[in-house]
């Protein structure tokens, strides 16, 4: 096979690469001025002064027994935040995935169709739980702390709200696919729809919607650590004090109890749903 | 620069000898064919070869000097100067085919002119050319995974032409082809390794294309040598006794075809 | 019966510690739930409506969106050239030793959640988006270069290897046989990352570090609860688009 002097020998990629990377390029210039970027600051001088004295008081890292009894004290409240916000979230969640449930229907399960309120109420419920999600928890936290002031409260109405959404749609889903011909057929024989819940669609869906609950009272507990800093309770608003202190010593204590916190509660999590299943 | 192995053996990890005693010497220029049964260390005695693999015993030495005593910058040094190419071609998928027969060029080239060429392919002509001369050129700018599995093994035997190799180590090359192909394919490889004057060495499934185009055959069996001989001293006896006689009773050749090949064993290696 | 006390045991201790959870909490919670505690909360909420709807507020709210976007891609195009140097040695291309820190330090980069890193990069960069950005490139180069690592681990040798048989050096080896079989995951693991980023760009300015989030807390802090309602409603658009965005994507690319 002989090759003539017609062909060309170029690259028919060449001008998709010049196209996208002029693209990329036209993206990453605004974009770079928009944020601001600028990693000259991090040289400043007055900055390295601060950043220094920051960075020299991390070590040795705070541990004087009155400290660490506070830290002790605020993990704790941290993980009652998580728990007592997960359970509110639960007591939002199930109701909640219970009316916006179809295969629970009555109306449904004559005519394959439901009563208009009762889809309207589905809706809703499912409108309102979308709302509750979409809303990230450090935002309800704030908005929170201004409603009720600063503390662990806002914590837990924070989580349970977030949550509410998450473990509503969460348990919608479980319920919904769960195989349905059991409670059908208890809704055939006349059964209530509270029986044929209990008896035909809840110990199916039990081993699946714990394990999920547990999954999220793991990211309660690390969300809680993050919504202090807005003033929401627990080890995250001890952090975000001693930050603005620029008491290294105790944030790098602090921090590391949040880890060994998170990796507790992460096995914990692990083991629970191992055995629920 | 010769090439030679004396008295190597490799062990398998599970025990047992992949390779056991092998002593063979290759010549420069020399073009070599390996057949045997599956199992035989066909592949084991590719990669001694291309001191990929440290033999347990014996001596290797590779265009003149012994891979296993050089530094590791030598090494590399003296690997440049040879090429195996696996029977699987090791493509990326998503890479395209300019790219991977340009990769034949490495050796030769800077990490800067390296990193260059995947911006822009360096040499489009020679990678054409490469390509051209087993009549796939017009794949040069697909990716490797649109390829069909000759094809993969064309463009990896493509790449070994790009390659500045003197010592060609191609392991079942052909596999893939229709037998014209594969006639074709070993043709242009030949050309090229006398063109160069590199010394060759092919494991053969297809022991008819062996005897064709081999002036000399090495039967390997179990891991030892069985004969290594020039192409008219290989027999049919020498093959029955290679491969086992069970496995060849199909073994009749039309008379015609003798003169020039044995096409035995055509249904059952 | 056995069966049965177990789980009765498990849930008599899950009391207790739910109690005790319950009783750590200093909140007055009869009052909140009170009808007077309602009242409050519905003037609250009612304060906010009206939503701000003035050009002005329109404008900033267009910028901060911007702002956050820009804050995430950076971030995370930050992240992904920080996060496959780090999945190098983190992969033990390097020996064990530079393996083994790596994993530390990748460890240490991914515990740390991106709000808090924001919170001390605001110290060393001062308040705006360029902390925020920094931030989510901090958590994010954790992340990546975890998964990065764990792509390149589980990627065929035999290319490279092949290479290197033939004297070609290590670098070019990778670049034309190691990367472009990982390049399709590090793509989408980035993508992905992404995703995630905006959400958190949006939250970070919370502690002042840019973005949608650094006018809800300004506003707020102003009492000026019209003009965080806007905010607060941009949020939610950007994140609900950036969900749809991304499910239909990936319908497209999984059909």
């Amino acid at each position: 096979m002989r090759v003539t002097d017609t062909v060309t020998y170029k690259d028919p990629a060449w001008h998709t690469r010049i196209t996208w990377t002029v693209v990329f390029l036209a993206v990453l210039l605004p974009a770079g001025w928009l944020a601001e970027f600028n990693p000259a600051v991090l040289w400043d001088e007055a900055n390295l002064r601060t950043v220094g004295h920051f960075l020299g008081t991390f070590l040795p890292p705070a541990h004087s027994l009155e400290f660490l009894n506070m830290v002790a004290i605020a993990t704790w409240k941290t993980i009652a935040i998580a728990t007592v916000g997960t359970v509110l979230a639960a007591i939002i969640g199930f109701p909640a995935a219970l009316a916006a449930n179809r295969a629970l229907s009555l109306s449904a399960l004559t005519t394959g169709r439901m009563a208009p309120w009762a889809a309207a109420v589905r809706w809703t419920v499912r409108a309102v739980l979308i709302f509750l999600r979409s809303v990230p928890e450090v935002v309800w936290a704030l908005l929170i702390v201004r409603a009720v002031g600063l503390g662990d409260t806002a914590g837990v109405l924070a989580i349970a709200l977030t949550y509410g959404g998450m473990l509503g749609k969460v348990y919608l889903e479980i319920f919904e696919s769960t195989d349905v011909e059991a409670t059908r057929s208890l809704l055939r024989n006349g059964a209530g729809r509270t029986q044929g819940f209990f008896y035909g669609m809840l110990p199916a869906c039990l081993p699946e919607l714990t394990s999920y609950t547990v999954y999220r009272w793991e990211c309660a507990i690390r969300a809680s650590v993050i919504m202090g800093f807005v003033g929401a309770g627990g080890l995250g608003q001890q952090m975000e004090l001693s930050m603005r202190m620029l008491a290294g010593g105790e944030v790098i204590t602090m921090l590391a109890v949040f880890v060994g916190l998170v990796w507790i509660a992460d096995q914990v999590s692990l083991q629970l749903r191992k055995w629920t299943e | 620069m010769s090439t030679h192995l004396r008295s190597v053996s490799v062990a398998y990890g599970t025990g047992g000898r992949a390779l056991d005693g092998i002593t063979m010497a290759i010549g420069p220029g020399e073009q070599v064919a390996i057949i045997g049964p599956s199992g035989a260390g066909k592949t084991t005695l590719l990669h001694t070869l291309a001191s990929a693999l440290k033999p347990g015993e014996g001596a290797v030495t590779v265009l003149g000097s012994d891979p296993w005593r050089l530094s590791q910058t030598e090494l590399q040094r003296l690997r440049r100067r040879l090429f195996l190419a696996p029977q699987a071609p090791p493509l990326p998928p998503r890479q395209r085919v300019v790219n991977a027969v340009l990769a034949g060029r490495l050796p030769e080239w800077s990490t800067w002119r390296a990193l260059r060429s995947l911006v822009y392919p360096a040499d489009i002509r020679s990678a054409r050319t490469a390509l051209a001369r087993f009549r796939i050129e017009d794949k040069l700018f697909l990716r490797c995974d649109r390829l069909s599995g000759g094809e993969r093994q064309r463009v990896g035997l493509a790449r070994l032409l790009a390659s500045p190799a003197e010592l060609f180590l191609l392991d079942e090359p052909v596999s893939a082809l229709d037998p014209a192909l594969a006639q074709a394919a070993l043709q242009v490889l030949q050309g090229e390794a006398s063109a160069r004057g590199a010394s060759m060495v092919v494991s053969l499934h297809a022991v008819d294309l062996a005897l064709a185009r081999f002036p000399r055959i090495v039967g390997l069996r179990e891991g030892k040598v069985l004969f290594d001989l020039p192409r008219p001293a290989v027999d049919e006896a020498l093959l029955i006794e290679l491969y086992g006689s069970e496995l060849c009773n199909s073994f009749q050749a039309p008379p015609e075809h003798q003169a020039e090949a044995l096409p035995i064993c055509r249904g059952c290696v | 019966m056995p069966s049965l006390t177990r789980p009765l045991l498990a849930l008599a201790a899950w009391l207790v510690f739910f109690a005790a959870c319950v009783a750590t909490l200093s909140g007055d919670w009869a009052s909140l739930f009170s009808a007077g505690s309602a009242r409050g909360m519905a003037k609250f909420v009612g304060d906010f409506f009206p939503p701000a709807h003035d050009p002005e507020i329109l404008r900033k709210v267009a910028a901060g969106s911007l702002e956050t976007l820009a804050m995430s891609w950076i971030g995370t195009l930050i992240a992904a050239v920080a996060g496959l140097g780090l999945a190098l040695p983190a992969a033990g291309r390097w020996g064990g030793m530079a393996k083994g820190t790596t994993r530390l330090l990748l460890n240490g980069l991914r515990a740390v959640p991106e709000l808090v890193w924001a919170a001390l990069v605001v110290v060393a960069a001062g308040l705006g988006p360029f902390s925020g950005t920094l931030a989510l490139a901090l958590h994010t180069s954790g992340v990546l270069g975890r998964l990065f690592a764990e792509a390149l681990e589980n990627v065929s040798p035999e290319p490279y290897e092949s290479l290197r048989r033939h004297g070609v050096g290590a670098a070019a080896a990778f670049w034309y046989a190691t990367f472009p079989q990982v390049l399709p995951q590090l793509a989408s693991y980035a993508l992905y990352r992404w995703e995630i980023n905006i959400r958190a760009a949006a939250i970070l300015g919370v502690v002042g570090a840019g973005g949608l989030g650094q006018m809800l807390h300004f506003h707020l802090s102003l009492f000026q609860l019209h003009e965080a309602a806007s905010v607060l409603i941009a949020m939610i658009l950007l994140v609900t688009v950036v969900d749809l965005a991304s499910n239909r994507v990936r319908r497209a690319l999984t059909s």
